[in-house]
Formats: C-alpha cells, sequence, structure tokens
C-alpha cells in the first residue's frame, strides 16, 4: 500500500517535471524574438550566412519535435548544446549547479534565520513598537529593487547569499509573523495563558507546532522565491551559477537551455514543497 | 485605534493627497524637459532635483504615485483572492483536488512567465496608449503572482479541515463553500493579508523590470519602478541622497497598508 | 708571517672578485625578472566568449580573446591606422585586386613549439573559406563565386588568388589569425603575444604570456612585457565601475559618458577621451512595401520629404550633450570624421530647425490642428520608435526626439523592447514603424557595409532584400558601391563612396544623430598604456603594456 503510493507520487513527479519542461519549450517557441539572431545583424554576413543562421533555429521550429528528439536524447545522457553559448547543457549545469546550490543554501538558510528570529520575537514581546520596528526593517527589503540589493553586495563586497537572504527574508516574516499572531487567538492557547503557563513555552510548545504545517509550506515556496531571486544577484555580482546562466539563455531564446534550467527548477521545487507536504502530513498527524 | 494605524492613515492620507494634487504641486508636469538644468540637485525651483533628462523628479514622484497606488493594491487584490480561491480550496476539499491543484502552482512556480509575457507584449499594438499598456501590466502581474501564496493557503487550509469548529459547523448542517466562505477562509486571512502586503512592493518594482520587454508605463509617463530604477546607477546614487525618496514613499505606503491590516492580528499582551 | 699576510691578502682579493660577480649575476638576472615581470592585466568583457576558435568570432569578447591570442600577416596599427608588418614581412596585391602574395618572417614557432610556415596560412584560409563556416571573418573576403586558391610557394612565400577583386584586401588580414596546420592542440595554438591559461565559463579568461612570441621590442627584449591578462565577464557597467574604483581592474576598454564625468571629477589622469568613434547612432523609418502598418504611414515614411523634417526637428547637440555629457558630436553622415579617409568632409550635421522642419511638412500637405500634426488625409502623426532595452543612452535619446517632435505636433510613442523581439520585429515580420539603433564599426573601409547599403542585401535596414531597387537613388548607391568594390584604385573608390555619403544625406534613409566618442580608463598602474579609437581602445599594444605591482 505505502509502496504503491509512493511509485504513485513518483510518477506523479516525474509527470510534471516533464509536463514543465514541454510547457517552457512551448512559451519559448511561441515568444516572439525565437528565430531571431543578433549576430544577422553583422554586416559582414552574407546572404548565405544569415540563411544558415536562421536555418538552426528552423530545426527547433516544431515543439513536440523538438521535445520528443530531446527526451530522447535525454535518456542518454545528452542534454542538447546551447545554443548562444555552443557548450553541451550538461558541462554548463555540472560546472555551475553546485555555485548555484550553494548560494542558495546559504541564502535561505540566512533568510530563514532572520525571519524566525524577528518573527518569533514579534510574537513573544508583542510590543507594537517592535512590531513596526520589524515590520519597517523587512518593510525596507522589500520595496528595494532585487537588482539594488545585489549591487550593495558588490559594493560592500559582501557574498551573494546575504543579498538573497535579504531578497526572501521579509516574505518568509511576514507570512511567519501572521501565521503566528493568529495562533495566540486559538482555543488551546488562550487556555493556556488563562493557566498561566509561561509565555516562552506557550509560544515555543504550542503556538509554533500549530503552525508548522503553514511554516513548512512556507520553506517549501521560499526555495522558489530564492531560485528567482538568484538570477538578478549571479547576473549583476557575476556568479557564474544557473542563475545567470537562465538570464543569458532567456535573452537569447536558447531553447535546449531553457528547457533543461525549467526542468532543474521544477525538480527542485517539486522537491521542496512535496518535502514539506511530507512533514507536514506527519506534523499533523503527531498532533491528532 | 492605536497611535500606529493613526500614523498610517495619516500617511497614506497625505500621499494620496499629494498625488491627487499633482497639478497644483508640481503645476510643471512630469514631462517637461528643463533641458538646461538636468541631472540637477534639488532647489527652490526644483525640490526634488530633475532627472537625467532634466524632468522635475517631484512632478514623476507625484504622477506615479497615482498609477502605482491605484494599481498595484488592486494586481495585489487580484492574486491574493486567485490565491484564495485556488490554494483554500484546493486545501479545503483535499485529495485528488489538492494534489491536482498543488501540482499546477508547482509548475507555475517554475515556469519561465518572462515568454509568456513577451508574447503578450507582441499582442499589443506599437501605439497603445500608455494607460492600457500599464493596465495589461499590472493585470498579467496579478494572474501570475498568486502561486507563491496558493501553496500555504493550501497547507492553511488543510489544516482548518479537521479543526473543531469545522466539525461543528458541518454537524450543524454546514456544508459545501458556504463552510468554506464563512469557516475556513475568514481562518486563511494572516495567509491573505501577507500574499497582499507582499505583492504590493513587488509588483511595483516587477512594472519596471518589465519595462524591458515593453510592457508597463510608457514613456514619458512616470511610475515609482521606473524611479526605483534610478537605483541601479549605485556608483552616483550614493552621493545623490535624493534619489531615495521614492524609496522612502514606497517604504511608508507599503508600512501603512501593513499597521492597517494588522488589526486583526493584534493579540492582548 | 709575510707569506701568511700574502695568503691572507689574495683570499681576500678571490672573495672580492667573487663577491662581485656574484653581485653582477644576481643583478643581471633581477633585471631581465624586472624586464620581463610586467604584472597582470585586469579588464572585463561584456558577455562571455562564445568561442576560442578564431575564424569563428562573431561577437566583441571573442574578438578581444582572438586579438590578444591571434597571431595575424598584418597588423592595422590601432593609432595610425596603417597597415603594418606583422608574421609577414612584405606583402603585395596584384592590381586587379584579386590576388595577395605574402613573404612571411622566419624561425617563428606556435605557443606549443610548432613551426610556422606558408602552409599554415595556406590551411588558415582553406578552414576560413570552406562555405559551410559562415563567419563575419570569411564572409568578408567572399566577392564572388568561385574557389580561393592558395599557393605555397616556398615555406615563407605563399600567394592567395580570390574569384573576384576583394576591395581592401590587405586590410582584411588583420582579423585572420593563423591556425597551426600540423600542431595536435589545433586552434589552441597560437602565434599572438598571449595564449589561452584557463577559462572559468562565465566568470573569467586567463592569459599566459606565449613563450615563443615572434616580437622583440627596439632593445632586443623579448615580448610582450605582461605576464597574464585576466579577462573577467562582467555585463553590468556600475559592478565594472565599482570594480575599477577599487583597483580591481586596470581597464575600462569602453567607459559610459556618465561615469567618465563622475571618474574625471575626481581622478582626471584616469579617464581618457579619444575623439568621435567610428559608432553612431541612427534613427529609420520603416519603408518596406509588405510592412503590417497603415497604408498612409508607409507614405509618409518612404517621403524623403517627411524624413528630412524629422531629421531637422530633432536637436543632435542637445542628445550629444544631454543623454552623451557632451562626449559625442552630431553625426553628419553615415561615417564618423574619425575614418579619416573615408569620411567625406564635405557633409556637415543637419543643423535643429524645428520651424523650417514644420515648412517642409506643411508644403507636403501637413497641417497644424489644436497642436496635432495631421496628413493631408486628415490622419493625426502618431508613430512608434522602438529601441533596445537595457540601453540607457538609446533610451533617452528615444524620449527627447519624442520631446522635439511633440514641439512640431507629432506624437510619439517610445517602446523599449528585448533585443530579440525588436531584431524579428526589424529582420523577419517587419512589425515596426521606427526603430533607434547604432552601427559599431571595427572596419574603416565601407567595403565592410556591402551588405547595409545593397538594396538585395539583408542589413539593409530600411528595406532589406528588394529584388529589384525600389528606388533611383537607392538604384544609384548600388551602383555606386559595387564600382567601388571592385576597384583597387583608392581614388576612384573614395569618389563612389563620398557620393553614396551624399546621397544618404539627401535621402535620409537613416536619420543619422550621433557619433560617439570613445571613452575609456586605465589605472595608473599600467604603463604605456594609449587609448585609441579603433577597437580594442585600450589594450591594442597590449604586448606593450606593463602593470606597476601593487
Amino acid at each position: 500500500m505505502l509502496k504503491s503510493r509512493i511509485t504513485g507520487h513518483a510518477l506523479a513527479l516525474v509527470a510534471t517535471i516533464l509536463l514543465g519542461g514541454f510547457l517552457s519549450a512551448t512559451l519559448v517557441r511561441l515568444a516572439p524574438g525565437f528565430d531571431a539572431e543578433e549576430q544577422e545583424l553583422d554586416p559582414h554576413l552574407s546572404a548565405e550566412s544569415v540563411q544558415a543562421l536562421r536555418a538552426t533555429r528552423q530545426q527547433d521550429h516544431n515543439v513536440w519535435r523538438f521535445y520528443f528528439s530531446y527526451m530522447n536524447r535525454a535518456a542518454h545522457g545528452d542534454f542538447g548544446t546551447s545554443l548562444a553559448l555552443a557548450q553541451p547543457v550538461r558541462t554548463l549545469l555540472r560546472d555551475r549547479a553546485p555555485l548555484t546550490l550553494r548560494l542558495l543554501a546559504l541564502g535561505l538558510g540566512l533568510a530563514w534565520v532572520a525571519a524566525l528570529s524577528f518573527a518569533l520575537t514579534a510574537a513573544w514581546l508583542r510590543i507594537s513598537a517592535y512590531d513596526a520596528l520589524t515590520t519597517m526593517v523587512s518593510g525596507t527589503f522589500l520595496c528595494i529593487p532585487a537588482a539594488v540589493l545585489a549591487l550593495f553586495s558588490v559594493l560592500w563586497n559582501v557574498p551573494g547569499s546575504l543579498a538573497i537572504a535579504l531578497i526572501v527574508f521579509p516574505h518568509i516574516y511576514r507570512y511567519a509573523r501572521n501565521l503566528l499572531a493568529k495562533s495566540y487567538s486559538l482555543p488551546h492557547i488562550i487556555t493556556a495563558r488563562a493557566k498561566g503557563l509561561g509565555e516562552a513555552r506557550i509560544l515555543f510548545w504550542h503556538v509554533v507546532p500549530a503552525v508548522a504545517p503553514q511554516l513548512l509550506a512556507v520553506a517549501g515556496v521560499s526555495v522558489s522565491m530564492a531560485v528567482g531571486a538568484a538570477i538578478p544577484v549571479e547576473a549583476l555580482c557575476g556568479l557564474p551559477g544557473v542563475g545567470q546562466l537562465a538570464w543569458q539563455a532567456a535573452m537569447a531564446r536558447d531553447l535546449p537551455l531553457l528547457v533543461n534550467i525549467t526542468i532543474l527548477v521544477t525538480l527542485v521545487t517539486l522537491l521542496a514543497n512535496s518535502g514539506a507536504d511530507v512533514i507536514g502530513l506527519m506534523v499533523r498527524g503527531q498532533k491528532s | 485605534m492605536n497611535l500606529w494605524r493613526k500614523l498610517a492613515c495619516v500617511a497614506l492620507a497625505v500621499v494620496v493627497c499629494a498625488s491627487l494634487g499633482a497639478n497644483w504641486l508640481a503645476p510643471a508636469g512630469y514631462e517637461k524637459q528643463y533641458r538646461e538644468a538636468t541631472d540637477a540637485p534639488p532647489s527652490h525651483a526644483h525640490w526634488l532635483g530633475t532627472d537625467e533628462l532634466g524632468r522635475d523628479r517631484l512632478a514623476r514622484v507625484l504622477y506615479g504615485t497615482r498609477i502605482s497606488l491605484l494599481l498595484a493594491p488592486a494586481a495585489a487584490l487580484l492574486s491574493t483572492l486567485m490565491a484564495a480561491f485556488v490554494g483554500g480550496l484546493a486545501g479545503y476539499l483535499g485529495g485528488i483536488w489538492a494534489r491536482l491543484a498543488m501540482a499546477v502552482t508547482d509548475l507555475c512556480l517554475s515556469l519561465p512567465w518572462l515568454f509568456l509575457l513577451i508574447t503578450a507584449r507582441a499582442f499589443l499594438p506599437l501605439n497603445v496608449s500608455p494607460l492600457i499598456s500599464v493596465l495589461v501590466t499590472f493585470l498579467l502581474l496579478g494572474l501570475l503572482g498568486w502561486s507563491t501564496a496558493a501553496r500555504v493557503l493550501c497547507a492553511s487550509a488543510a489544516s482548518l479541515r479537521s479543526a473543531d469548529f469545522v466539525r461543528q459547523a458541518r454537524a450543524a448542517g454546514v456544508s459545501g463553500l458556504r463552510l468554506f466562505w464563512i469557516h475556513v477562509m475568514p481562518n486563511l486571512k494572516p495567509v491573505l493579508y501577507a500574499q497582499f502586503w507582499i505583492s504590493i512592493p513587488v509588483f511595483i518594482l516587477s512594472e519596471a523590470n518589465l519595462g524591458i520587454l515593453g510592457l508597463g508605463v510608457a514613456e514619458p509617463m512616470p511610475s515609482w519602478g521606473s524611479l526605483l530604477r534610478e537605483l541601479e546607477g549605485l556608483v552616483s546614487v550614493r552621493e545623490e541622497p535624493w534619489k531615495f525618496v521614492p524609496l522612502v514613499l514606497l517604504v511608508v505606503v507599503v508600512m501603512s497598508f501593513q499597521l492597517l491590516l494588522s488589526r486583526q492580528q493584534e493579540v492582548p499582551a | 708571517m709575510k707569506h701568511d699576510e700574502k695568503m691572507r691578502g689574495e683570499m681576500k682579493k678571490k672573495r672580492t672578485i667573487a663577491l662581485v660577480l656574484t653581485i653582477l649575476c644576481l643583478g643581471s638576472l633581477l633585471g631581465r625578472a624586472l624586464a620581463q615581470g610586467g604584472g597582470e592585466l585586469r579588464f572585463c568583457v561584456r558577455m562571455e566568449p562564445k568561442t576560442f576558435d578564431p575564424l569563428k568570432v562573431e561577437d566583441e569578447a571573442s574578438a578581444s580573446i582572438r586579438y590578444l591570442t591571434g597571431g595575424v600577416l598584418v597588423r592595422v596599427n590601432r593609432q595610425t591606422q596603417d597597415l603594418e608588418p606583422a608574421l609577414a614581412q612584405s606583402w603585395k596585391v596584384s592590381k586587379d585586386g584579386r590576388q595577395i602574395t605574402f613573404r612571411l618572417r622566419s624561425g617563428i614557432s606556435f605557443s606549443d613549439g610548432t613551426p610556422f610556415s606558408a602552409g599554415d596560412v595556406a590551411y588558415t584560409i582553406q578552414q576560413l573559406m570552406d562555405p559551410a563556416l559562415h563567419s563575419p571573418t570569411g564572409d568578408a573576403f567572399r566577392s564572388g563565386t568561385g574557389n580561393v586558391e592558395s599557393k605555397v610557394i616556398s615555406p615563407t612565400q605563399i600567394s592567395i588568388t580570390f574569384p573576384a577583386p576583394v576591395a581592401g584586401l590587405d586590410r582584411l588580414f588583420d582579423q585572420v589569425a593563423i591556425l597551426s596546420e600540423r600542431s595536435p592542440r589545433k586552434e589552441a595554438a597560437v602565434l599572438g603575444p598571449f595564449m589561452l591559461a584557463d577559462y572559468k565559463p562565465g566568470a573569467t579568461v586567463l592569459l599566459k604570456r606565449n613563450p615563443n612570441y615572434w616580437k622583440s621590442d627596439e632593445q632586443g627584449r623579448k615580448l610582450p612585457y605582461l605576464d597574464s591578462i585576466r579577462v573577467d565577464i562582467q555585463p553590468n557597467r556600475d559592478v565594472e565601475m565599482l570594480r575599477f574604483k577599487r583597483g580591481e581592474l586596470d581597464l575600462i576598454n569602453s567607459l559610459d559618458s556618465e561615469y567618465f564625468d563622475k571618474l574625471e571629477a575626481t581622478s582626471p589622469q584616469l579617464v581618457h577621451d579619444a575623439g568621435p568613434s567610428l559608432d553612431s547612432e541612427q534613427l529609420w523609418f520603416n519603408q518596406v512595401a509588405k510592412a503590417p502598418i497603415p497604408v498612409y504611414k508607409k507614405n509618409w515614411f518612404r517621403s524623403a520629404n517627411f524624413r528630412k523634417a524629422i531629421s531637422e526637428a530633432i536637436n543632435r547637440e542637445d542628445l550629444s550633450r544631454i543623454v552623451f555629457h557632451g562626449h559625442a558630436q552630431p553625426a553628419a553622415g553615415p561615417f564618423s570624421p574619425a575614418n579619416r579617409f573615408w569620411f567625406n568632409s564635405k557633409l556637415k550635421p543637419q543643423a535643429y530647425s524645428p520651424d523650417t522642419a514644420l515648412k517642409a511638412l506643411q508644403s507636403d500637405g501637413f497641417r497644424l490642428e489644436n497642436g496635432a500634426l495631421k496628413d493631408k488625409d486628415g490622419n493625426a502623426v502618431v508613430f512608434s520608435i522602438i529601441t533596445n532595452a537595457g540601453s540607457k543612452t538609446r533610451e533617452r535619446m528615444a524620449v527627447l526626439i519624442q520631446d522635439d517632435l511633440q514641439k512640431i505636433g507629432i506624437h510619439v510613442n517610445v517602446v523599449t523592447l528585448d533585443f530579440p523581439s525588436l531584431i524579428e520585429r526589424m529582420t523577419q515580420s517587419f512589425d515596426y514603424e521606427a526603430i533607434i539603433l547604432g552601427l559599431t564599426n571595427v572596419d574603416l573601409d565601407p567595403n565592410g557595409e556591402m551588405n547595409v547599403w545593397l538594396s538585395s542585401a539583408e542589413n539593409h535596414q530600411w528595406n532589406p532584400q528588394q529584388k529589384t531597387p525600389e528606388t533611383s537613388w537607392e538604384a544609384e548607391i548600388d551602383r555606386l558601391m559595387r564600382a567601388q568594390a571592385s576597384s583597387t584604385d583608392l581614388k576612384r573608390r573614395k569618389e563612389a563612396f563620398d557620393r553614396v555619403q551624399e546621397i544618404v544625406v539627401e535621402e535620409q534613409p537613416f536619420i543619422f544623430l550621433i557619433n560617439k566618442n570613445a571613452l575609456s580608463a586605465a589605472s595608473t598602474a599600467v604603463h604605456g598604456a594609449a587609448s585609441v579609437i579603433l577597437s580594442p581602445q585600450t589594450f591594442w599594444n597590449a604586448e606593450r603594456l606593463t602593470v606597476s605591482t601593487k
């Protein structure tokens, strides 16, 4: 029973990932500029060369054919060649993924530590001035463009992961703060307070567990937020990660690279969110 | 009403009145180019200086406020409602519906929507009016920005499915959408408020970034997002602190919204 | 006793001689070390180099790497703009312009030790002229159908014959880096001053001194002086500027005008304005018959009178002053005055005159109604100008032009698009009305722009791929360009191209706006830097630069 559930879940994951790849290929293919090559504008190129340039894009015109061919090659370990960088996609991703993973891990870690520290303290103290201060701090970072935060990190010579943390932490903080504040109105919390339980005990033994499934869901989506933040941070800080690659690929309409990156991002998103769901279920199961 | 909420009301009122009174406060308008005074520091004639094309920055901030203050919250509301519908309902229903909705949500979080936006631009005529362009931009942002909150709402609604008050309501004969709307939804407010509050500045900034795709506000019309892009010239901006005024304004407005929305979050100390 | 003293004296003498010899040896070693240790030069390129194969170079970053690593037969001196011998000691172009014979230097090796000879030149030409290559470098040599024949006369002499005359044939070899026919390292074996040592994708390209580089300086010292060059990949100009100010970079090859001014205010010795570059910025209207735009707009855009009026209504002085902070000049025509030989000095920039512009439009039936200009059929003159997003200067120029044209009642919508979308509209769907873009010229010779001026060409931007010229003036330009391409007489070529420039100014298919100045920055740690107009502006003489260690 458990085995079949796991198998079913895994199949659903794989189907979603493959669908994500296909949808991204469709989006890229249908977007204007797919057939356009900047090199066409080089006045030195002859008419034949311009036609040859355009012909390289023609082979990917049919999305179905492209995608099936891609899956066939991917099954044999060939993930295609980047049109913009003329290098195997596998090599590009293999060389760049570790940096991005490190950046994301550190950035998310810092974001969660900051957000939870602020949110838990605000929930514990329940002082309106402190609430206003933390709101102002998180609101300020929410209002600063990601590009500016990335540039600040270059200016002050701090790691790009800090820029990612500053981009993501306001989102996490706000969700966490609101969830924690709301759970104080739950009947069992009111009862605990009425019975004179200490604030710290109430917060960590009763309030936090009550919102754990939602916080886990926030944890899952924070991975997507961090992935999105990685693109401007890597591009501006000159970090040769997958985010920088994604931006270059998008601007060049590099279909093979974009499909692979989307599949990678979908995989990471699904794993993070599915993991959060499973743990959330376990926590809910424990409580009941 | 506590002091902070009073301050928030006042701040928002000042900002709204200033933007509505832009015609009087900045009679020159946002597009007039004072070509002999480009990139000028604050002066008697230009309280916040001029931009790189000699346009009065105060006028551009005030006129930009109208667009951003009106449309960003509207788009935020749209994305919040969509998140509530998709995520909240999915969590409430559970089972296959929840799995399907969350798979769709995860796909929405992963897909490169940049290309959908590029395609949307291609369908708009080049001579589209700036107002239509900005309306379409915020509409698209609202339609695409729901997936993050949907996930959290789904988890919240799922937790509430087995809550005592929901069981009691079911026992009393309340079921279906009525149960969802009257009993479950109000308890999703923390996440909904958070989503709304976060979306406002995110959409304002996204509108500016969409300028690279030809969407967003078209020149010479200003928006907060386009004004905030000045901050990207970091090398010069540090010596010109008046360029931070749009950022300060945005922070004040966002904070004000949050302080007003946090009425429900108060718990007696 | 006396013997002992004598012995001690001799020992002392020997010790002194040994000491002096040691000092001399050390001094010589130190001197050599100082002479050879030229330091590491650091600068940025804006994008990832797409290739390290010198024959396939299409982008600026790859071209920079090719310039530093590739050995060429002849080199255009970027400072004097004269052609100088390099791997070839001398050369001769035949009277009919179809054949070039090179006499090569002897005793030269590639970076891996493989000897260089005429066979390598023949091999390179064979690879370059492969029809499947489709590279700008190779296409520049294609003057007609037929094969290119290389004849190795001796290990140090080769003649290359083309099927048709190639205008400016010798100068084209400045872009042809010679490959080794026999080296197992293929294109990694180079003849230039530097060779590729390391490449971190997305981050850095490291070049090290080529120990087998053939050139020495006037004192007989081996070149290059530099130990290495580190080329960082940095698309963002703000970050590049920050790093330069922090001392992490030694050069900025192409500096934005606003950063130039800020740097000049604090450290004037670091910046250099070399005057007008070869680059231009222009606006043009869509004149394609099948373009999906209203017919009445096509009629406007195809009217030379309309285009000239628009040109007159644009304040180029303000564009130069406001957008480029004075580091640009109003453009007179297709070529910049920086191109000393080919620029038609009789041409002057269009003066700003909105009243004259309005009168010219009124003579064509346009009229002002309540501040809005309408054509003779009552259509309000409204059109869009598109340009590529991310280029602040073009966005600003578009907004200034929008304001200029508003003064004569024309409403302009400014739309910025991502580059691929813009290219698609420009070259395939033709769904645009007006565009602002620039032309980056690397060649001095107008033959490099054949595919812009020929009406049948792909890059004849305002109306490409015409089966036959749709206007008499385009037919005349076709005739003149073909005439200058097939002539070897420089005077006659110049006359022909002067006339082309005059026609372009008369008909305004491109409304030339400004010629940007070549702005750059170099740290005081760099010795020997002399910024020029031709690319690469700051490291054109990289083999003679040194960087003091910090």
